[in-house]
């Protein structure tokens, strides 16, 4: 998805767990409309920003390698999404990255990324131009077969849509 | 062209003579588990089904697995209540492999699918569970998915888009020295792999070490393959899956067991000579951050956590028992031990393993994930330091962003419980 100019308001380092993401201790809370208090949980700062609004939606974390690392659970996906911010990582672990698309929350794979919290970000289809450093850097797409789930909206719709196919074809 | 194991198990799921690495394919799916986040799963099965007039009905409720594993019995009443309508959701689908809170059968469910012979060499299985990865020692592609994921699957019985993933071989020789076990082994290669170092691959274990190896320490090795990051970890079938198939999970099994073949292309071939391995500690805060016993001095324990689906087996049980028979824990720590199912629980009662345990000093808990998701039963003191035989130390894993985890195999836990600091088991007895 490419969008006009976003600001980073974080950067993360590698191995960004989801227990960072969205601790255990809070995976009773399963609903997507209730996961988003506990997004970040136990940095304190960051958590409470999200809650008083203070970052707006499309705002980016730039993170290192393997974002997301760790539990299948989803709410560290609807966590984040539920605040529409874009995560741009050098890498993503397997779960939370097919989570992601599955949900929808924007995720950029962006293997050399380099950022300061406060910079503006351009994110394009096949780039991310740092607009505050003037550098750019090439975004890795996204597997054909991943995208068809983005351009259905949602693995919700997607597996709807082929679920009235099997049944209208019976 | 020869096939890894993972190749010929997805041609088999697909129908096909042949698939390779890259391809993308949409397995059907021989079993899919999960735990208290079938809450979720069910949401978002509903979400899949509204306004389709179609009514609500899981392609095959003979092929879905329910385990009550992550909090049990329930610490809260949001849990208690997610747990219920899970309950409601299986009676009215008819799902048939459900084990909920009960003291005759259950436990953890990477535990549970494999004794209960739910786990068949050859099978697609999915779990909204990152450690499902685990069932990849009987031979099967075993990985862990999210719920709306699994959500799909309950409709459609397949799991969209796979990609048929690269495999990393790892050839394991030598005979482990006393005191060293299965979870050095898979510590000391995601140390060296990194926790990022087989994304989206997976992990192919062979040689004689694997080979005279039990089903219960491969299991350890597939269940911490995702924290190298790897999709799932196989162990190709032999004689020793079929005996466990027979003698513990009661499976008669006559199908063709797949072997990867012999020119297979693999991305990478890692040796390891278990031969002179050190017990090895995953230190604070990442998997990956292992080192060997001798280099991890002086650091002083408040608890010590032996369980988990990774080392919470009978094997586990045995080796603690045999350090602990006759000695005291430390004053200066609590020791909490999870047995993996009930089964495991009722085998080490009869064993006297229990008695050992209890009479050092340490808690027996309910067979469940326990304190090892930080939830409950064993919160952690700002400042405490835990030593788990568990598979994460993230920070934050076992309740409190202001504690330390280590992990080690279940005979360092053991020694260090003595000590009260960690502990080479191979100094003790």
């Amino acid at each position: 998805m490419s969008q006009e100019k976003s600001k980073v308001v974080a950067l993360m380092l590698n191995d960004i767990s989801t227990d960072i993401i969205y601790p255990g201790r809070f995976m009773a809370t399963v609903l997507p409309t209730e996961t988003p208090q506990y997004c970040f949980a136990d940095m304190t700062e960051l958590n409470k920003r999200l809650k008083n609004k203070e970052i707006p939606p499309n705002s980016v974390i730039v993170a290192g390698a393997n974002f997301g690392c760790g539990s299948s659970r989803e709410q560290a996906v609807s966590t984040i999404k539920g605040y529409e911010i874009v995560i741009v990582a050098k890498g993503f672990a397997r779960i939370f990255l097919q989570n992601s698309v599955n949900l929808g929350l924007n995720t950029v794979v962006c293997p050399t990324i380099e950022a300061s919290e406060g910079d503006e970000l351009e994110i394009l289809q096949d780039k991310i131009v740092n607009l505050t450093s003037g550098k750019t850097f090439p975004v890795e797409p996204l597997p054909k077969a991943r995208q068809v789930i983005v351009d259905a909206g949602g693995l919700i719709a997607y597996t709807r849509k082929r679920l009235l196919e099997k049944v209208g074809k019976k | 062209m020869g096939m890894t194991l993972v190749e010929k198990i997805l041609a088999k799921a697909t129908g096909q003579a042949a698939v390779k690495a890259g391809d993308v394919l949409e397995p059907k799916v021989d079993l899919a588990m999960s735990h208290e986040n079938a809450a979720l799963v069910i949401n978002q099965f509903s979400e899949i089904y509204k306004d389709t007039g179609i009514p609500l009905k899981v392609w095959d409720p003979s092929k879905i697995a329910i385990i009550f594993d992550h909090r049990v019995p329930a610490e809260s009443a949001k849990t208690a209540t997610n747990q219920k309508k899970i309950r409601d959701f299986v009676g009215k689908q008819g799902v048939t492999k459900f084990h909920d809170i009960r003291g005759d059968e259950g436990g953890i469910c990477h535990q549970v699918l494999p004794e209960n012979g739910y786990v068949i060499p050859g099978s697609v299985i999915v779990g909204t569970d990152s450690h499902t990865t685990s069932h990849g020692a009987l031979g099967t592609f075993a990985f862990g998915i999210g719920a709306t994921e699994m959500a799909s699957v309950w409709t459609l019985g397949t799991v969209l888009n796979v990609e048929v993933p690269g495999t990393i071989k790892v050839n394991v020789k030598g005979k482990f020295p006393a005191g060293v076990y299965p979870k050095d082994l898979i510590l000391y290669l995601i140390g060296k792999l990194t926790a990022e170092g087989a994304n989206f691959k997976v992990l192919e274990f062979h040689g004689e070490t694997i080979k005279n190896m039990s089903t219960s320490g491969r299991l350890t090795l597939s269940n911490m393959s995702v924290e190298a990051g790897a999709t799932s970890g196989l162990v190709p079938p032999d004689e020793e899956t079929l005996r466990y198939l027979k003698e513990e999970a009661s499976v008669d099994f006559k199908g063709e067991l797949l072997k990867p073949d012999a020119e297979a292309k693999y991305d990478q071939v890692i040796e390891v000579d278990v031969t002179a391995l050190e017990p090895q500690i995953a230190k604070p805060h990442t998997v990956d951050n292992v080192k060997p016993i001798s280099e991890v001095k002086n650091v002083k324990l408040n608890q010590i956590v032996i369980g988990s689906c990774t080392n919470g087996r009978l094997d586990d049980l045995e080796a603690a028992a045999k350090i602990l028979e006759g000695k005291k824990v430390s004053k200066d720590v609590r020791m909490l031990v999870f047995p993996a199912s009930w089964r495991i629980y009722k085998e080490a009662l009869k064993r006297g393993y229990i008695a050992d345990l209890m009479d050092a000093g340490a808690v027996i808990m309910n067979s469940n994930c326990g304190c090892c998701l930080g939830v409950h039963q064993g919160a952690l003191a700002d400042g405490d330091v835990s030593l788990s035989t568990t598979n994460r130390n993230f920070k934050g894993r076992q309740g409190n962003p202001n504690s330390e985890v280590y992990l080690c195999s279940a005979a360092v836990a053991a020694a260090s419980a003595i000590t009260g600091i960690i502990t080479d088991p191979r100094g003790v007895n």
